[in-house]
């Protein structure tokens, strides 16, 4: 066992502890800043305390109790040097000291936590300025490692944050205990948020960047959620998603870094434990019938992650899983994939047929010229095959894409080669 | 004779180390199963809590989550091949019917040998 005092059990336990007690002190100052402030000096007695007399049992109770009176403490010696009068800098409420220990019951602890993430998601606010703000929060990544994974200085990534907090603290922030209907509807807006920090690390080229750790982030929250909304589908749903899709990382990029298709990966480079808790949290979310989008496209990685090889994969459950998805959350996009699993079962021409009517929409779109050449290719229609590619190329959004897309149009223009 | 140590930490803080953390923790305690090697039978590592199910024996009630009572006292476990959790959850149907009262969690785990070969490798191979 470790002792209590080791450092790097302290530091663990503090980023674990993080969410909850910011939360809870955001309730209770009703000021981000403040709780942060709170928190943070929290965090710092804790490491002057805890390497001496050991960690507290209820660690988060601690923090949260050590920093609420750290900052009251700091706001009544501001509000004497100001001379406001104190109690009412510190809360609008009039009971402003009651039992911390009756505030923090746990259907308070959840939507605590709900509400932190909740006010990230202010939809004014752009979505990397959402993740930045998550990460910074609810995460408690230094602005640092923020501005290193989105490639911008210090100082620009500390300003933006500081321009979404100003611009969350101007928005309404409801501290009532939300009522059914608007806790789905924060759990909506949350699941999108942890998602666009999933993605925000799962399209990094580089797998060792930054932004790798971000999908870990995203997996982390997502979990830390439904340990408290445990009869979620929709939160299993995409909980399972994440995790069967970064369980594949070790085998998506080649030594060059170049994307490897899912059917040319070393499957046994997949995470074989990610894989089965998602397994078997898309069985549970299977079990309340309430399909949404997470837990589709979920099922979908899951019928890949099934499959011991590219052969074995069941692509007509594939297609009907994308058919419920068209239903249930229809685009342009979720009809191109479609496609993919149409071209394995019923073959190129009507794989091609079904995309026809996605030129106009998905003209803009890397995917749709790279997936329509790859089956003009299968058709042997070069030329037009090579337009398409050309087309995809000028559309890369990374390098890695591009040349990915250049290999098909130099096996082309050499089987042209040859034949001529 | 055979024992079993359970093993409990809180899992806010397990399932905060990052990927590097944990493959360290998991080293640290590999080379402690190396040392006992000849006295250890398989390894078991649970999934998060956010993985299991439970079912409530007494009327028969599937549940999201783990088994939160804390009146009643665990008393065993098994390991059981299965594809599903629906496989899962019918074996702790059948158990249910042959020793009614309490709840059976169901939770994937991963398990391995010391020398690093998986009771389920070898059941699938």
């Amino acid at each position: 066992m470790p002792p209590p005092a080791d450092p790097a059990w302290i530091e663990a336990r503090l980023v674990a502890a993080r969410p909850r007690a910011v939360a809870a002190l955001l309730r209770y100052f009703r000021d981000l800043d403040l709780a942060e402030e709170a928190f943070q000096e929290a965090c710092l007695r804790a490491l002057r305390a805890w390497p001496e007399k050991g960690p507290p049992r209820d660690a988060e109770g601690w923090l949260i109790m050590v920093g609420r009176n750290a900052a009251l403490d700091q706001v009544r010696r501001r509000a004497k040097l100001t001379g406001l009068p104190d109690e009412a800098a510190i809360s609008d409420r009039e009971d402003v000291e009651p039992a911390l220990a009756e505030r923090l019951d746990a259907a308070d602890y959840r939507d605590d936590i709900l509400r932190l993430l909740f006010i990230c998601c202010h939809p004014e606010l752009p979505a990397t300025q959402q993740i930045a703000l998550a990460l910074r929060i609810v995460s408690g990544l230094s602005v640092r490692q923020i501005a290193r994974a989105f490639l911008v200085g210090e100082r620009a990534m500390e300003q933006r944050i500081t321009r979404a907090k100003a611009r969350i603290a101007k928005a309404d922030v409801p501290f009532e205990t939300p009522g059914a209907p608007e806790r789905a509807a924060r759990l909506a807006a949350v699941k999108t948020m942890i998602y666009l920090v999933f993605n925000e690390g799962y399209t990094d080229a580089d797998p060792a960047g930054e932004r790798a750790a971000f999908c870990a982030e995203a997996i982390r929250l997502a979990r830390l959620l439904l340990r408290m909304f445990p009869g979620e589908p929709e939160l299993m749903g995409l909980l399972a998603l994440m995790l069967l899709q970064h369980s594949r990382q070790a085998a998506r990029f080649d030594g060059d870094g170049l994307p490897v298709l899912l059917e040319d990966q070393d499957r046994t480079l997949w995470n074989r434990a990610a894989i089965d808790e998602a397994l078997a949290l898309v069985d549970k979310a299977m079990r309340h019938r309430q399909p949404g989008r997470y837990q589709i496209q979920a099922a979908i990685a899951a019928v890949h992650a099934r499959a011991a090889r590219p052969e074995d994969t069941d692509w007509a459950g594939i297609d009907r899983l994308y058919a419920a998805l068209e239903d249930h959350a229809p685009s342009p996009v979720v009809t191109l994939n479609r496609a993919v699993a149409v071209s394995k079962l019923h073959g190129p021409r009507a794989a091609l047929d079904m995309i026809a009517p996605l030129a106009e929409p998905l003209d803009g779109y890397f995917y749709f010229h790279g997936l329509r050449g790859a089956l003009l290719d299968r058709l042997d229609r070069a030329d037009e095959a090579r337009e398409a590619f050309g087309r995809a190329i000028a559309l890369a959004g990374t390098a890695a894409e591009a040349a990915h897309i250049r290999q098909h149009l130099d096996r082309l223009s050499a089987e042209n080669g040859a034949a001529s | 004779m055979l024992y079993t140590l359970l093993c409990y930490h809180d899992e806010a803080v397990t399932t905060a180390w990052s990927e590097d953390e944990d493959a360290a923790v998991m080293e640290k305690l590999e080379t402690v199963h190396q040392r006992w090697a000849d006295r250890l039978r398989p390894v078991v590592r649970l999934m998060p809590t956010s993985a299991a199910t439970t079912l409530r024996k007494s009327d028969d009630v599937v549940l999201d989550g783990p088994f939160a009572e804390t009146k009643e006292q665990l008393l065993g476990f098994y390991l059981l091949e299965a594809d599903t959790l629906e496989t899962a959850l019918a074996f702790a149907r059948d158990l249910a019917q042959a020793n009614p009262g309490g709840a059976y969690e169901v939770r994937p785990v991963m398990a391995y040998y010391p020398d690093r070969t998986a009771p389920d490798d070898a059941a699938a191979g």
